[in-house]
């Protein structure tokens, strides 16, 4: 089609550019409008499971149990100090476990590129399992290790280390470590991936320049692994922001967080507006934050391509 | 069942009969009650007996709560013809008009605490909360009392307080702050909160579940605990180091209903007319550690004498404990349960 538009462009001549340009755009739409079709179902179905409940949620913050329009569910987060604490350590958990993800994560996906294929594979293997095990087990599994009679405890004191127990479980370090160790795998597998995509030749080239393997590390290969560690920490954090399971059982009631809070105010309000809310404000939260991040880590990587 | 025992159900339920019309054979009712090993229970005492006597079939289901009920009333699918509850959620369903009246004229309420009979609830079952400590740390010389749990000199160790229920913990602390066990209601909720504040720093755990709260004793994370009786006993049973008693015991009741808009309302009504009765109600404690709601059902015959020392609800049990006034809690729940966890989450 549009070969023949062209065609039709030179035998017409100058006076055949605005027909050929109508040509053109036609011939986009039509492309448009078939891309369209093909989504048509996706785009339904994002429709129908995410679009149409977030704003269903969303209007049904507005309302108090008689069912009144009202703010009440929103003025609640500032009549009581605990919603505002809830929410500072939903957000510090979700650092600090995005954070230990991160020390620990990084260096074991690099680890893991650089192996050969089979031996990768093999500690792949170490990485998808616990991946594959249920979260509440793994939980479960944290805290006959964590606990003051537990496996750690024990084992310390035995070999005479410590006399008494460490508070493991229970508390806050309970909860990021039984979080830090579940989430890990969504933070290796993305940066794996996007690992292996590196092109040796570029580190190659480097070399062959006069860079050491530090320079090259930092000057190429961190780089080009950093959308691979943007999308990991994304998933990471946003994935913290929503656990339940782990600080329920892990936070030994002290570390109370924001999925934990929307249980507890559903059940206690006769209201579903009353856990709508909460929803309502760690989604806009949410988003915002991962607006700024992906501002700042635009802005980086540009800032990195331009220095070089 | 011996023969004695189930001739004697067909003549209860041939006097239930009498009074209203008898059941079609082909009626089939759902009971939701709370899964595990105390629904198997009430299965076994409550609904297999009564399905046997009103020629009815009992279909079982599970449930969350008051949450829903109110969904299926709101909402005019109601699935459920009867429903177990805790009491102050029937206290509070009761003021949203999400049940149907009971017939007291079916049921019969002689032997039930008047406090438990209601236009459209009625107890079923009882739980305490109790205390309960390690016996391998403290010997038999643990803390007997909540004020001796409060006093963190005289009882050094860990401890563990219900987080969820914050209606238990309030009485608890109540009985704490010395109130005597006639006292604590209506709960004075500052003060109990004042109460909760002196011992929230020495709180190792707050426990969202019987589970949790079962798990952490067990395995020795904290030396002494509120505990609900069933998961005490249970412990006790599996040999874990450990002791209570009901002494200052918190009683929370549960309770039935008959959900606005059943489908088998009247063989509901007869049903709900048996689990109650003294008969079934002593089944119970044969299967469960929750106590009959029923007192006349200790006098049944049916619970052997060395048994009833150990069940919540026998009549000198009963002495011993504060019973939860579910009407107090439906009025101050939220307000006592947002200032408590603000309190524990600082």
């Amino acid at each position: 089609m549009s070969v023949q538009s062209a065609l039709l462009n030179e035998a017409a001549g100058p006076a055949g550019q605005h027909l050929n340009a109508q040509v053109l755009r036609a011939d986009a739409r039509r492309e448009q409008l078939r891309l369209m079709v093909l989504l048509a179902p996706s785009l339904f179905l994002v429709c129908a499971i995410i679009i149409v409940p977030i704003g269903w949620l969303f209007w049904l913050s507005l309302f108090d149990e008689s069912g009144a329009l009202s703010a009440a569910n929103y003025a609640r987060f500032f009549e009581q100090a605990s919603y505002i604490r809830t929410f500072v350590t939903t957000f510090k958990v979700a650092f600090i476990v995005t954070g230990a993800c991160v020390l620990l994560g990084y260096p074991l996906a690099y680890m893991l590129s650089q192996l050969p294929r089979r031996a990768a594979s093999i500690c792949l293997i170490f990485v998808i399992l616990p991946f594959w095990t249920s979260v509440l087990v793994r939980t479960y599994a944290w805290l006959v290790i964590l606990q003051r009679k537990g496996l750690i405890n024990s084992w310390l004191i035995d070999l005479g280390v410590i006399s008494q127990p460490l508070s493991l479980a229970n508390n806050f370090s309970g909860v990021v470590i039984g979080m830090t160790h579940i989430l890990l795998p969504f933070l290796v597998l993305p940066l794996y991936a996007s690992m292996k995509t590196i092109d040796t030749d570029c580190l190659r080239a480097g070399m062959n320049l006069g860079a050491g393997p530090a320079a090259t590390f930092r000057q190429i290969f961190f780089p080009l692994s950093l959308p691979g560690l943007a999308s990991g920490v994304v998933i990471v954090f946003v994935l913290c922001l929503g656990f339940f399971v782990t600080p329920a059982l892990m936070g030994g009631g002290k570390v109370v967080m924001w999925a934990m809070r929307m249980e507890q105010t559903t059940s206690l309000y006769s209201n579903w507006g009353a856990g709508a809310a909460l929803g309502v404000v760690l989604l806009v939260v949410t988003l915002a934050l991962l607006g700024l991040f992906q501002w700042l880590l635009g802005a980086r990587a540009t800032g990195v391509w331009s220095s070089r | 069942m011996n023969r004695t025992t189930s001739f004697r159900t067909i003549a209860i339920a041939g006097l239930v009969a009498s009074v209203a019309v008898p059941a079609v054979a082909a009626d089939t009712i759902t009971v939701a009650s709370w899964g595990g090993t105390y629904q198997e229970a009430q299965a076994k005492a409550f609904f297999k007996p009564t399905a046997d006597a009103l020629g009815i079939t009992i279909k079982e289901d599970t449930t969350n709560g008051l949450d829903d009920v109110r969904l299926q009333v709101t909402g005019n699918a109601v699935k459920w013809d009867i429903t177990e509850l805790g009491a102050d959620e029937c206290a509070r369903g009761s003021k949203e008009g999400l049940f149907e009246k009971l017939d007291y004229g079916v049921i019969d309420k002689s032997g039930i605490n008047p406090k438990l009979v209601h236009d459209d609830w009625v107890g079923i079952s009882y739980t305490s909360v109790v205390l309960i400590y390690r016996t391998d740390v403290f010997g038999d010389k643990g803390p007997k009392t909540w004020a001796d749990f409060w006093n963190v000199e005289k009882f050094p160790g860990r401890r563990a307080l219900s987080g969820s229920q914050a209606t238990e913990t309030l009485s608890v602390a109540a009985l704490a702050s010395g109130l005597p066990i006639d006292k604590v209601y209506p709960v004075d909720i500052d003060g109990a909160l004042k109460s909760v504040d002196k011992i929230r720093g020495h709180v190792d755990a707050w426990w969202t579940s019987g589970a949790q709260a079962m798990q952490l004793v067990k395995d020795g994370e904290v030396d002494m605990a509120s505990i609900w009786n069933g998961r005490a006993g249970t412990l006790k049973k599996e040999g874990a180091p450990v002791s209570f008693s009901f002494d200052q015991g918190v009683l929370t009741a549960d309770c039935m209903v008959i959900p606005k808009g059943a489908k088998n309302k009247e063989a509901a009504m007869k049903a709900l007319a048996m689990f109650v009765s003294p008969q079934l109600q002593a089944n119970l404690p044969l299967y469960v550690d929750n106590g009959p709601v029923n007192e006349k059902a200790f006098e049944t015959g049916k619970i052997p004498p060395e048994r009833i020392k150990d069940i919540n609800s026998a009549p000198e049990n009963v002495k011993k404990q504060v019973l939860q006034d579910a009407e107090f809690w439906r009025d101050n729940l939220v307000e006592a349960t947002e200032k408590f966890s603000n309190l524990i989450q600082q």
